[in-house]
């Protein structure tokens, strides 16, 4: 998107009463041709986010097993350096390498990191905090959040066609079709 | 094709508008619109301040008092040290364990309704999830004053507690319940808090977009991230919600399983017990419901949430905490029945004839009352569908669990192995105060937050609507 004029038309949106009406128009857009395309909902609908993203699955889980194996391994191989090497202490005669005492911290850390990487992964990939988008342009849009469902087509799909896509949109059944500037 | 009439919210499916709903089943009142929940939840955020329920005032009043109290209590304690508390050996640990324990256990309930029951598909959490992870995240606040308090010098109990590189060369020691205690409550807290603030994103946008003022809108335009909904970041959200809670079960299972194992790993009758982990779980969980009934009645009906916190929630909360209240009476079984069974005569003593019969009896007999025999009432309808009886019966509980505590630190500990040694203890003034205060912090954050911050879940409400139900391959 970078490399594309900001400025005129960021795309087209139509604006829906129910999630039920927003999957049928995502399926008919998707039906035409259109692929630059997003949904705005006030809560998830998964068939929805299912067909926008084609069935791909997040990469979010990946991000959860990696933070958690690297709590594990910092959690368990740190406390194996600080008391078996770097700090030799003998507590009662016990082994300096004492594992099974070693383990509620390291649960405890990998719960930590894979929980850090839930989150900060969700929403890095999310590419959030972003306070400014094209789409608060459109007055009405504030109802994304609260009860209306949306449809964008944007301006960089090559089926893109003011015109046109506005008249798509138009017979989707929306309660109306916004321009949203760039 | 589909047009907004034949396709409008609720029509392929009935909605149970006009038809006589039984509130001891429904999770949320017949009626209900996106719009009317967005409204009905975001408007106690924006009521102007003379709409506020007066008796909240009260609250915050007495809340602000006990603040007081507790700056005194640890002002107090910071200048002449732990020396004003009743402490003394042979019990050495007194009122900041046993208040530690209460506030950790009182936030359990919060992490189960988030997660567990989110895991378990229960419908009906959605309605008191944000509320009591609020709590949640206010006990442990609490909580955590505690040993950090009893360090004495708590500006130093970083360099105590946690590992970090330093230039004396010295590393904590890894092999005490002690220091695990330090990871599973920090990883509790932060973990809560993550919980807590990923699920209030897409309300902190809500309320953005409903803000009137520019201040309020930058607010929270900025707290939501800039939130907008779109389905690609819905696809992300939801698997990362649910990993939080895959990841919260065991934790919330092992926070209280690590604090019993400052108790159980010792060797001391009355605490060197294998039925600990299980027992403190449940115990958590049992003071936890109660803590979130003594909240949500009053609350339910100052703000006229009756529609989405229906008399079913209350009673399945009353169910939770009857069938974790038996086994935690089952807990108080075992330990009589592991202390006889083991034929250990210290054992004996200190279980059988010290608890029942010792200096501390009414104490025991008194925990009994309120953790046993009072929740038996919670067996009858008329008691569970009562918000007057089950508030009673949740404040006597949480009395209860905060005795429980009470009796396992202090009774097991007065009585050491020689007789010479023998001692009683009890709070002084500067115990009781930095109780008392915690209890005022604890509900002063709680009723800022009902105030400001949307408290019932609102994206996940309009979740439990009819109109929210999609169906594949529906084309009008």
């Amino acid at each position: 998107m970078a490399e594309q004029k900001k400025e005129g038309l960021y795309g087209v949106m139509a604006e829906f009463v129910s999630p039920q009406t927003l999957l049928d128009a995502v399926h008919r857009a998707q039906a035409a041709g259109y692929d630059a395309i997003d949904a705005f909902t006030p809560y998830p609908v998964e068939p929805v986010s299912e067909a926008i993203e084609h069935h791909k699955r997040s990469k979010v889980p990946l991000l959860v097993l990696l933070g958690a194996i690297a709590g594990c391994s910092v959690a368990f191989f740190g406390q194996w350096w600080i008391s078996a090497v770097d700090y030799p202490l003998n507590i009662g005669g016990r082994p300096l390498f004492s594992w099974p005492a070693f383990i509620p911290a390291t649960f405890e850390l990998t719960i930590l990191f894979a929980a850090f990487a839930a989150v900060f992964g969700m929403f890095l990939l999310n590419g959030l905090p972003k306070p400014y988008h094209p789409v608060f342009n459109v007055p009405s849009f504030e109802r994304a959040s609260q009860d209306r469902c949306f449809l964008l087509i944007e301006s960089r799909d090559p089926k893109f066609d003011p015109q046109a896509t506005r008249e798509f949109l138009a017979q989707l059944g929306p309660e109306e079709v916004h321009d949203v500037d760039w | 094709m589909a047009t907004p009439e034949n396709s409008s919210p609720g029509a392929a499916i009935p909605t149970y508008r006009d038809v006589e709903v039984d509130m001891d089943k429904a999770i949320i009142a017949p009626g209900h619109t996106s719009a009317t929940v967005t409204e009905k939840i975001s408007d106690v955020v924006f009521s102007p301040i003379e709409k506020t329920p007066k008796w909240i005032f009260g609250i915050w009043a007495i809340g602000f008092a006990l603040v007081m109290v507790l700056i005194m209590s640890i002002a107090k304690l910071l200048f002449v040290g732990t020396g004003i508390w009743g402490l003394n050996v042979p019990v050495a640990w007194g009122f900041a364990i046993i208040n530690l324990v209460w506030w950790i256990g009182i936030g359990h309930a919060g992490t189960l309704i988030s997660a567990i029951l989110l895991l378990l598909n229960q419908g009906w959490r959605t309605s008191i999830n944000r509320f009591a992870e609020a709590m949640t995240l206010f006990a442990v606040a609490c909580a955590v004053m505690f040993p950090l308090l009893h360090t004495g010098r708590p500006w130093l109990a970083a360099y105590w507690l946690l590992p970090y590189p330093n230039t004396m060369g010295m590393w904590p020691n890894f092999r005490s319940p002690l220091l695990w205690d330090v990871f599973a409550i920090s990883t509790y807290g932060t973990v809560s808090l993550l919980f807590w603030y990923t699920g209030l994103v897409p309300d902190l946008a809500t309320l953005r977009d409903r803000s009137k003022r520019r201040i309020q809108k930058i607010i929270f335009g900025v707290l939501c991230l800039g939130w907008r909904g779109s389905a690609r970041h819905w696809h992300n959200y939801e698997k990362a919600y649910l990993l939080l809670a895959g990841l919260s079960t065991p934790l919330v299972i092992s926070v209280h399983s690590v604090i019993s194992f400052d108790f159980s790993v010792a060797q001391l009758p009355g605490w060197h017990a294998t039925i600990f982990p299980p027992y403190f779980v449940a115990g958590a969980v049992f003071a936890g419901f109660a803590m979130v009934l003594i909240l949500t009645i009053p609350v339910r009906k100052a703000f006229h949430l009756e529609d989405y916190i229906t008399s079913r929630h209350l009673q399945n909360m009353a169910n939770l905490m009857l069938v974790t209240g038996m086994i935690v009476s089952y807990g108080y079984a075992m330990e009589f029945f592991f202390a006889w069974y083991s034929g250990n005569p210290y054992e004996i003593f200190a279980l059988l004839e010290n608890r029942p019969e010792g200096p501390y009896k009414y104490q025991w007999m008194s925990l009994i009352l309120c953790n046993f025999l009072a929740i038996q009432l919670l067996w009858f309808k008329k008691v569970r569908t009562s918000t007057t009886w089950l508030w009673i019966i949740s404040f006597i509980v949480s009395i209860g669990m905060w005795l429980e505590r009470f009796v396992i630190v202090v009774i097991s500990l007065h009585r050491d192995f020689l007789p010479s040694s023998w001692d009683m203890y009890a709070g002084t003034k500067w115990d009781w105060g930095l109780y008392l205060g915690t209890i005022g912090f604890f509900l002063c954050l709680m009723f800022l937050f009902v105030r400001f911050v949307p408290m019932i879940a609102m994206f996940e409400m309009k979740l439990l609507l009819p109109e929210a139900k999609v169906q594949e391959e529906h084309h009008g």
